[in-house]
């Protein structure tokens, strides 16, 4: 038996300890592991009606994997471009999402983490109550607001900054702003928790040896934050990758979310099997994309619990 | 050697909403100086060093350095250096890097920046020690790091904030001598800040005692120590024992106190009080425990005094006889150890002798806490 399960069996006692570590298997085992595989799995097979599965046909095959790519077999075209428009869209979509998130909440992040007093925690409880709202509830809102005789444009043409009402939704505008809202959260908090334990004298030290604001950023606080930027990061463009709602709700009628494919896929056509390949490619892209950012900016994957 | 850029308060005031923290400040440091203040937990001694080193306006009154008005200049451009009491050194930068953060804002080449490094590390005897990262250091080490950093801004004023603080007495008493020296080195004014005396005695030109906001003497340590103001900054610097009574008669620069328990005592006027105080007020003479001697038996007069010995301990360099004094406190007589014999006078009644220029008297008023 390894030392660290040893300790773990002594610390909590045997009969706690392995009902513990039998939770944690049947969680990560159980609810994570095994339903990712048979996703896995499906996607390798051919879409079958009910009576033919373990049939003659179940064989592996990379045909869905390969539909993406070519499209349909003696299609028109060398390359299945819509779909790959979109895939490609939606991951430079999130890039941007989480850039734009970034910009807007490090301010915040900053000024939550560096001010003392009680006003800080009203503002904390201003930016979670909203979230007790539910996403759909939270998206038509802002549907309302950028709608084409929402509020924004009623308010807009009313003070004649532009005569005919501007639509936000074909725009992708509305679409944008609703998904750096979904996750603003997981942007400020992680950089919050590690800004707040940045010393304050950290910060006068460097202004006191002469150095102007921004450098007092870039040199200080943002080395030291690393780890909650790359978490909140990581977090808002995972998650704005595989959207549902904001791009089925907010989305201009033109521009599909890749997560809308995969829905179509597994509803529409009930073709699970391709839906299944969707998600994976979506999976793995976005995983490999996160690791070579991360080697990028040197990041360490510990870093990433902070 | 330039003789360096002196700083003045000038009737300073710095409020936090109702609380005063700093009262009317009036100090001039000389260019060159090594000026303390002393004062206990909490008097006020960090505030006073923000608002020199611009984080913090003040309430009223103001800063000049090498006689120029520093309202409105902020932090980043005044010609100081502080040195934070917990140090704050960047936790991700490397030594070097550390040391030559000011000249990197500057934008010196990377080179330059090696270069100097080296030899601020060096003055620091340090060498070599530049690629590690200030977590890898020693606390006596990280402290030098400080210091090299705050020089390297080749600052005209350095401000220090009990920086000996996190320090082992042994190590202090080391830092204390070589700080002293890295200031008579490069010449500029150090501000140091501290509650402990020994330090500010035995490292600053200048002291100014404080407490709770109010600054109440400054003087070289040997003025402080010998001749002070006030009975907070006669019982804060050094050990000292009270005799509180009042005054029976002025006789120019000495006069007679009507002790409490100690029949009338003979004291000398402390020079900045002396033409001050008359007959009929509340005074205080302070004797320092190592002025106390003990005089044969039967002797009276106004320089005697007569105490129950409660307990005696044995220090090493000197003998230490605690005696009943006056409201609650003993008398401490220090005898220094020069290889006589010492008796026990536990129990006994004895009688002590001071010379009258070793008695010091100051108005009555608030002691310092022990
Ligand atoms: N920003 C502030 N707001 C309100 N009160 C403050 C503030 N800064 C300091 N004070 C108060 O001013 C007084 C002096 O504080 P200061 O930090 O100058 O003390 P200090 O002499 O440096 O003490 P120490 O030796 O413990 O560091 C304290 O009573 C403190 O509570
Ligand atoms: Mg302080």
């Amino acid at each position: 038996m390894p030392g660290f399960l040893k300790e773990f069996l002594n610390r909590n006692g045997t009969g706690m300890g392995l009902a513990i570590l039998g939770l944690v298997l049947f969680w990560t085992i159980g609810l994570i592991i095994l339903p990712q595989l048979s996703m896995l799995d499906f996607s390798f097979r051919p879409n079958l009606p009910p009576p033919e599965i373990g049939g003659p046909k179940d064989v592996y095959t990379l045909e869905n994997y390969r539909y993406l790519v070519f499209g349909p077999e003696g299609g028109s075209q060398d390359y299945n471009t819509v779909d790959l428009r979109v895939f490609f869209r939606t991951l430079v979509a999130a890039v941007c999402v989480t850039i734009f998130n970034l910009i807007l909440c490090y301010p915040i992040a900053y000024y939550l983490g560096q001010t003392k007093g009680n006003h800080i925690r009203i503002f904390a409880i201003m930016l979670i109550i909203p979230y007790w709202i539910n996403e759909i509830l939270r998206a038509f809102a802002l549907r309302i607001i950028f709608g084409e005789t929402g509020v924004l444009n009623t308010m807009l043409v009313g003070m004649g900054v532009w005569d005919t009402p501007f639509d936000f939704i074909r725009n992708d505008i509305a679409l944008y702003a609703g998904l750096g809202y979904a996750y603003i959260l997981l942007m400020i908090f992680p950089m919050y928790n590690v800004i707040e334990s940045l010393d304050k004298n950290q910060i006068e030290a460097a202004r006191d040896l002469g150095a102007p604001w921004w450098r007092i950023h870039w040199r200080v606080v943002i080395p030291y934050a690393k780890p909650g930027i790359s978490s909140g990061c990581t977090m808002v463009f995972m998650l704005s990758a595989g959207a549902l709602a904001a791009p089925q709700i907010l989305g201009g009628p033109s521009s599909l979310w890749f997560t809308q494919l995969i829905y179509q896929q597994f509803n529409d056509n009930n073709d699970w099997p391709q839906g299944a390949a969707y998600a994976i490619v979506l999976l793995v892209t976005c995983i490999l994309f996160v690791l070579a950012v991360m080697r990028l900016f040197k990041v360490n994957m510990g870093d990433i619990g902070k | 050697m330039s003789a360096g850029v002196g700083v003045d308060l000038e009737n300073l005031w710095i409020r936090f909403g109702d609380f005063v923290a700093v009262r009317d400040a009036n100090v001039n440091i000389n260019g060159g100086d090594f000026f303390s203040f002393l004062g206990p937990s909490g008097c006020g001694k960090t505030t006073i060093l923000r608002a020199v080193s611009g984080f913090l306006e003040p309430s009223e009154g103001n800063v000049l350095i090498g006689g120029n008005n520093m309202k409105g200049i902020g932090p980043n451009k005044r010609p100081t250096a502080l040195i934070f009491q917990n140090l704050a050194l960047f936790p991700l930068m490397k030594v070097w890097e550390n040391i030559t953060f000011s000249m990197e804002i500057k934008g010196a080449s990377s080179a330059e920046r090696r270069k100097r490094a080296d030899e601020l590390l060096e003055m620091i005897a340090l060498p070599d020690q530049g690629d590690k990262l200030p977590s890898e250091l020693s606390g006596g080490q990280r402290q030098r790091v400080a210091i090299a950093r705050a020089l390297c801004a080749e600052p005209d004023v350095l401000l220090l904030d009990e920086p000996l603080s996190a320090l082992d007495l042994k190590l202090r008493q080391h830092m204390r001598t070589e700080l002293r020296e890295i200031q008579k080195r490069v010449g500029i004014t150090f501000i140091y800040i501290t509650h402990d005396q020994g330090e500010a005695l035995t490292m600053s030109d200048n002291i100014a005692v404080m407490r709770a906001g109010v600054i109440d003497q400054i003087a070289d340590g040997k003025t402080i120590y010998n001749d002070p103001a006030t009975a907070f900054a006669a019982s804060f610097v050094g050990e000292n024992n009270v005799f509180r009574g009042k005054i029976k008669r002025v006789m120019g620069n000495e006069a007679l106190i009507a002790t409490n328990r100690s029949g009338d005592l003979v004291a000398r006027i402390s020079t900045a009080n002396q033409g001050k105080m008359k007959e009929g007020d509340d005074a205080m003479m302070f004797i320092r425990p190592e002025a106390l001697a003990i005089a044969p038996d039967g002797a009276t007069g106004d320089h005697f005094v007569t105490a129950r010995v409660n307990h005696e301990e044995f220090e090493g360099n000197a003998f230490n006889i605690f005696t009943e004094g006056d409201g609650g406190k003993e008398i401490k007589v220090s005898l220094p150890n020069l290889g006589q014999s010492f008796e026990d006078h536990t129990g006994q009644i004895i009688t002590l002798e001071y010379e009258t220029r070793n008695a010091v008297l100051v108005p009555a008023g608030e002691l310092a806490a022990e």
